[in-house]
């Protein structure tokens, strides 16, 4: 059943390596395994030289190539003769060429190219390179093997040549952004292979070859226009804002007073212009604490902003200490406000040393500062530069579970998890306000903000709800995704570069595992997300901050991921969701129900085939209730025509079973 | 409904009273008349020994120190702990065990009694138990309940009674029938429970096998030659075996060295056991001997035979007891802030217990079986020792995944009688009932098989018809001493056991329920939570549900990419990547590529095929793919609950949906038909709303007012290693181009 599914979805080639990453109506790869049990492996081969290594690379290579040459006739003798005459008349070449989005253009193409595929072994196809994605594709597997990676996706691209028989062999590695690197090898000679190279420099990086990014020239059309899912008064208005403490104030329209922040923000009502000022210029970036997210019930709220700019020398601002107290006031329910300080307690001391710093407890009354510990971007890039190591292209199935553990990664979605329910907590049982900050405020406090709403606000957690959280925590207040993912930028070893976002998706999967009746969207929603991340297909995640995508007229200019999910919204529904309305999710963040999200950052490898999803049984259950309704309905319809039976004792029941299964708390 | 009075069981039923101590029994009357109100619910045959009350019980959820006061009791069934509070109904579970309630210890499930004194921590060993008694009591349970008692309100009487009495009683060895099981069995009256309901083949007899072999169509015989037990006291009355084996051939080495049939492929070829031969023989006879058995199975079977031998491949029994002490421990938490600590070393201790592996080696191991029955069309012979233990594991796990009838609940059922019990698995030995230690190696053989079927479950849950709470609830049961199932070493053993003690008294033997008797477990209601919702019961449902969802998927036609859509059904064609691997047989590139692997094909070509949740099922065994059984080992842990969640929510999404759907189909016949036809009903458990139940459900209960977000308290630790990073700014251009 699963894998009929899978067919349809687009993994069902005999490839192992799906092409979910184009972003387009597919099922993430459902990969299709070449077998599990390689656990085995002869202890022989630890011998040799690790797998990422140049070396072992070059030794690939010149294996690859030489069983090309030696095998080639064996394996045409076993080809059918249909097959051979295919393959030498010119219509291969078609049925391997790439199919096109609107607006994508083929490059280059380059045949007989041979793809070294970790898994499955070599094999020789045709390359394509348009403007948007590198495609592979050979007749010579049954069915055709395909392997497609969009350039979006691209980290860094390496060649090197290696001598072998007297003939110049070449191979190319693609180092990608999302844990794999597909590697090829062609003869030198030909000019074409050389064109292919240059293309795909030349497309993969086009900011630095200033060219545009594809998402602008990419020109197909949606049934629903996704720029539309977010309009700032429409969800302040739905958590009850403006009301009398709080106003939406148009103070940065034209992003003079702070470029990073969108146009309209929440701020205390009774806060003056000047003082306002003042705060501005006290605060890194001039990011002043904002509004994010106020509790329905007891209106304590949730703000976010930069580090205060202490210095060595504790330099202290009225107008700021004021403006917390006035957040503070702002919740009758409690006398207390707690800052919650992202970093590490002793990296703030640092910041403290140059400019930076922290709210000191003395000067801001009724404050309570905590430290979350959490470590900086830099950490968090290493830590999955290491979990790719150890996750592609082998797992070593002994040692998964220390390697996994050497990596820190779930650790570190632990210290965030653990972050974000403290805040949730204190909002929920404390009934307290809090201020969540870390140094500029657009990484670990959009994570954990963002995590804590979803939380404590059940709309967070359906489809168009999480659409608005990521528009607004994520993307408006200015998490800088151009330079943290670093779209169409050649530079791959740019220290700016960290996967907080990626961080912040396996947060929230880590919780849809915990709670998997609790989100509206399924897993699949996520690793989309993920992929169009670094896709620039769409306009979405582009730019860093609203005041460059309204330069750069990105609503008009580009199409927005949103309006692709939502024109199909039934491929990432889940359907266990059942609403909890107002029940606040608290994940355990413990180490014994964090897993690693193996459907994502394995999902290359053919063994990992994803668990089977038990909800085809409960998509048909779905079904023949729809159905029974209707006979019900039709049922029901008929008895009050003919007027036979009371209408008393049939009020009831269709009615009940009409209503979605909600429960409530 | 149960209480039957303690002194009158005793007054009637006089062969157990030398069991009780003398001084027991002075306690006992003593305090007579004040625990018959406060114990009312005695099983028949259950005595009290001792008790002491104002006893603290410490509640683990708050990490506090606080409890709630009772009375500790010790009969010869269990601990019992009687709350003075007399509103513990609402914590109680979910579902209820009635012959346990939440805070009783079966005396067989106690696995570990800690003292404490001044704060230090004291294992607790039988036999070395001197007058003095510790203030704080730990009893860690087979079924991993920790429980926390005070002794220092009690009265020092009583206290120190109770103290000698549990660890007495738990922890020193004793004989089998001092079991709770054979007072019981004498008082009861006769179950109830009729086995003709069930449909749980018990193979006690020779049509039980044969009905087996015309099942799977095997081409054996049954054989009567130990009918009472004539050759062999570990082997059962009736087994099957090939045809060319005789009679003469059984009685030879007392059964040993005969291959033992256990299940025939569809295709004809068949899954045997044996035992080793014994060692004194010589090497001429006994090699003879084997052609000749090994040439028994291939005749009948004109198939070859390949022979497993398990000592070599797998891990030895005190290795697994070992490894399985090591595993257990993460689970068995005193305190909030141990857990805290031990989860920062979590994927590290989890990995050093070697649990996992071993439950992965068992699989691999089955799947080889597997591909040697499915794909080569070989005959199996496993050989073990006793060919009782890992043996049982591994043929049992063969048919699971084979034959989709063991996968279904009675079918699982009949398959634990077939290949465990009749298979003469030491249980009472392995399961270390009691306590003898130098006699045999304990060890969990039974739960590994448990483990490894719950990691096909997790992995494969629409092929199985019962649920993980099933396997969970079985696991427990293990450990009541009550069941004939996991109490004895044999079939002759039981049969032995059961007759009456004394030939004077003029009694019919004992009939011992089976664990299979469910009914005395859980009423009906709670027996539902056995079945699993999300079982598939046929591999093709109804058509126009099919094309209601291939309709939806042509929606995606408006949208990119569906250009290269490939139809799901094309061919699978296996040629053309066996080409490649012909390629590569000779020339490896690099060590990616291992085609030497025996089982890769047959999960290539199963992988190939739609899955086919009544056909084969493969596990999965990478490693994320091998999991901890978080049902069973987590759910008394109170740091580790997940409030709302767990998977035990979509179990209850698709509970709720078959509610509905059951609601909608009376209203339908209601309707239609005019009148209250009575459908088929079976109850739907219906327990609070889903957001209120913890992901421990049906196991544990909590106040939902009284629950907050279990916060690690160990935030600072243990993430220095990456300081030259972390001191590192974010904002950094001036460090920017440093790799």
């Amino acid at each position: 059943m699963e894998k009929l599914t899978a067919g349809a979805g687009g993994g069902g080639y005999s490839s192992e390596q799906g092409s979910a990453v184009t972003g387009v109506a597919r099922k993430p790869p459902r990969p299709r395994g070449a077998g599990v049990g390689s656990s085995r492996q002869p202890s022989v081969e630890t011998l040799e030289s690790p797998p990422g290594s140049h070396v072992e690379w070059c030794r690939q290579l010149i294996a690859a190539t030489i069983s090309s040459q030696i095998a080639g006739p064996v394996s045409s003798e076993a080809i059918s003769r249909d097959y051979k005459a295919l393959r030498d008349g010119n219509r291969l070449a078609q049925m391997e060429e790439a199919p096109c989005f609107p607006g994508e253009s083929i490059k280059a193409i380059a045949k007989d190219v041979m793809y070294i595929c970790p898994f499955t072994g070599a094999v020789s196809g045709t390359l394509t390179v348009t403007d948007y994605k590198l495609y592979f594709k050979s007749l010579e597997r049954e069915p055709p093997f395909i392997l497609e990676v969009n350039l979006g996706v691209i980290s860094r691209l390496e060649t090197i040549g290696v001598q072998s028989h007297g003939e110049n062999s070449c191979g190319m590695e693609i180092v990608c952004k999302d844990m794999r690197n597909p590697r090829f090898a062609y003869k030198q000679e030909e000019q074409c292979k050389l064109e292919i190279f240059e293309n795909l420099n030349k497309h993969a990086f086009p900011v630095s070859s200033n060219l545009p990014l594809f998402a602008f020239l990419y020109k197909e059309k949606f049934p629903v226009d996704g720029w539309k899912v977010y309009d700032p008064v429409a969800e302040y208005k739905r958590q009850g804002l403006p009301n009398e403490s709080w106003t939406i104030s148009k103070v940065n329209l034209n992003y003079e007073l702070c470029d990073t922040y969108p146009a309209l923000l929440v701020i205390p009502t009774s806060i003056k212009d000047e003082d306002l000022r003042r705060v501005v210029a006290f605060r890194a970036k001039h990011r002043i604490p904002v509004l994010s997210w106020i509790h329905p019930e007891s209106q304590a709220t949730i703000t976010r902003c930069s580090q205060p700019l202490v210095g060595p020398s504790d330099k202290r601002c009225i107008e700021d200490e004021k403006y917390l107290q006035t957040i503070m006031d702002a919740n009758a329910q409690s006398h207390k406000l707690t800052i919650f300080d992202a970093r590490q307690n002793s990296v703030a001391d640092t910041n403290k040393a140059k400019e930076g710093g922290y709210e000191s407890e003395s000067f801001y009354t009724n404050a309570e500062l905590t430290f979350l510990e959490i470590p900086n971007i830099h950490v968090m890039r290493e830590s999955l530069r290491k979990l790719k190591e150890v996750t592609y292209p082998v797992i070593d199935e002994a040692k998964w579970l220390s390697n996994v553990d050497s990596t820190h990664w779930l650790e570190y979605i632990r210290l965030l998890l653990t972050g974000a329910v403290r805040i949730a907590d204190k909002m929920e049982s404390g009934k307290t306000s809090v201020v969540v900050h870390c140094s500029d405020g657009w990484d670990r406090t959009a994570q954990l903000t963002s995590l804590a709403m979803l939380m404590l606000d059940s709309y967070y957690r359906t489809i168009k709800g999480f659409e608005v959280l990521i528009e607004k925590e994520w993307i408006s207040f200015g998490h800088r995704f151009a330079v943290r993912v670093g779209h169409g930028d050649v530079n791959h070893t740019n220290s700016e570069r960290s996967p907080i976002f990626v961080q912040f998706i396996d947060c929230v999967w880590q919780m849809m595992r915990q709670f998997p009746a609790a989100f509206e969207f399924n897993e699949l929603f996520l690793i989309t997300i993920l992929d169009h991340l670094y896709s620039c297909l769409f306009g979405t995640f582009l730019y860093n901050s609203e005041q460059e995508r309204v330069k750069a007229e990105l609503h008009t200019k580009t199409v927005s991921l949103w309006s692709y999910i939502n024109s199909q919204p039934e491929e990432f529904t889940n359907p266990f969701y059942v609403n909890y309305e107002n029940h606040v999710l608290y994940p355990v963040a413990s180490l014994r129900h964090l897993e690693l999200w193996v459907n994502y950052y394995v999902r290359w490898n053919p063994h990992m085939r994803p668990q089977m999803p038990v909800h085809q049984n409960l998509k048909e259950l779905l079904a023949i209730r729809s159905e029974l309704q209707k006979k019900v309905d039709e049922l029901h319809r008929e008895a009050s025509t003919r007027s036979l039976s009371s209408s008393s004792d049939q009020g009831s029941s269709p009615s009940h079973s009409a209503t979605p299964l909600h429960t409530t708390v | 409904m149960l209480s039957l009075g303690s002194g009158g069981g005793r007054s009637t039923k006089p062969s157990f009273v030398s069991y009780v101590t003398p001084e027991d029994m002075k306690i006992k009357e003593k305090e007579e008349g004040l625990k018959r109100s406060k114990h009312p619910d005695l099983l028949p045959g259950e005595v009290v020994f001792c008790s002491a009350n104002h006893v603290l019980k410490y509640t683990l959820e708050d990490a506090s120190q606080r409890g709630v006061y009772g009375t500790l009791l010790c009969t010869n069934f269990k601990i019992a702990f009687i709350s003075d509070e007399t509103s513990s109904q609402e914590t109680a579970p979910p579902f209820k065990n009635k012959l346990l309630r939440q805070n009783d210890i079966p005396l067989t499930c106690v696995d570990h009694i800690y003292g404490v004194n001044d704060e230090k921590k004291k294992l607790i060993i039988g036999c070395q138990v001197k007058s003095k008694y510790p203030s704080k009591l730990i009893i860690q349970c087979k079924d991993l309940r920790v429980f926390h008692f005070s002794l220092i309100y009690a009265k020092e009487e009583e206290a120190k009674k109770i103290f000698q009495g549990i660890v007495h009683h738990s922890l020193e060895p004793k004989s089998l029938k001092c079991v709770f099981a054979f007072s019981y069995c004498e008082t009861a009256s006769p179950s109830k429970a009729s086995r003709k309901r069930s449909r749980t083949l018990m193979f006690e007899t020779k049509e039980d096998w044969s009905v087996e072999l015309d099942r799977t169509k095997g081409k054996c015989k049954v054989s009567s030659a130990n009918e009472d037990y004539v050759i062999s006291e570990t082997l059962p009355q009736f087994f099957v075996v090939p045809f060319a084996v005789s009679d003469d051939d059984i009685l030879r080495f007392h059964g040993k060295g005969i291959p033992f049939w256990c299940w025939s492929h569809h295709s004809g070829c068949a899954l045997f056991k044996m035992a080793c031969l014994p060692a004194i023989q010589e090497d001429g006879i006994s090699q003879k001997y084997m052609h000749r058995m090994l040439d028994a199975v291939t005749q009948d079977q004109l198939y070859p035979v390949k022979v497993e031998d398990l000592s070599s491949c797998l891990p030895a029994l005190q290795d697994l007891q070992l490894s399985y002490n090591k595993f257990k421990q993460l689970f068995l938490i005193d305190s909030t802030t141990e857990f805290w600590v031990s989860d920062m070393k979590w994927f590290s201790s989890l990995e050093n217990s070697g649990w996992l592996e071993i439950i992965r080696q068992c699989l691999m191991k089955a799947v080889e079986i597997v591909d040697c029955l499915e794909s080569a069309h070989t005959s199996v012979l496993i050989v073990e020792e006793s060919c009782s233990d890992l043996c049982c594991v591994l043929s049992s796990l063969v048919q699971i995944m084979l034959d989709p009838y063991y996968r279904t609940r009675s079918g699982f059922q009949s398959l634990v009688q077939k290949e465990w019990v009749a298979g003469g698995h030491s249980f009472l030995d392995r399961c270390n009932h009691l306590y003898q230690k130098e006699k045999e190696v304990p060890a969990p053989v039974f739960l590994l098989f448990l483990e490894c079927v719950w990691q096909l479950f997790q992995q494969h849950a629409p092929a199985f018809q019962f649920s993980e709470t099933y396997l969970t609830v079985l696991s427990d049961s293990i450990h009541i001493p009550l069941f004939s199932t996991f109490l004895f070493n044999s079939q002759h053993h039981r049969d032995t056991a059961m007759k009456p003690g004394h030939p004077e008294a003029q009694r019919s033997p004992l009939n011992f329920p089976s664990v299979w008797d469910w009914s005395l477990q859980f009423d009906s209601k709670a027996q539902s939570l056995f079945t699993n919702p999300l079982y598939v019961e046929k591999p093709i449902q109804d058509k126009t549900l099919r094309k209601t969802a291939h309709q939806k998927h042509q929606r995606q036609l408006s949208l990119p990419n569906t250009l290269s859509k490939p139809s799901p059904r094309k061919g699978f064609f296996k040629e053309e990547t066996d080409n490649l691997k012909k390629i590569f047989l000779g020339k490896r590139v690099g060590k990616w590529l291992n085609p030497t692997d025996s089982s890769k094909e047959l999960y290539e070509s199963w992988q190939r095929k739609p899955l086919d949740y009544q056909g084969l099922l493969l596990p999965y065994l990478d490693g994320p793919a091998i999991r901890v059984w978080i049902q069973r080992y987590l759910r008394w842990v109170p740091e580790a609950q997940i409030f709302g969640g767990g998977s035990i929510a979509t179990v209850n999404r698709v509970l709720e949906l078959a509610g509905e759907i059951q609601n909608l189909q009376k209203e339908v016949e209601r309707r239609s038909c005019r009148m209250d036809s009575s459908i088929a009903w079976t109850p739907v458990y219906s327990g609070p709303p889903l957001c209120s139940r913890l992901s421990s459900f049906p196991f544990t209960a909590m106040h939902a007012s009284s629950f907050r977000p279990a916060i690690p308290s160990s935030i600072r630790q243990s993430l220095g290693s990456v300081s030259s990073l972390a001191d590192k700014e974010d904002d950094d251009s001036q460090v920017s181009g440093v790799l």
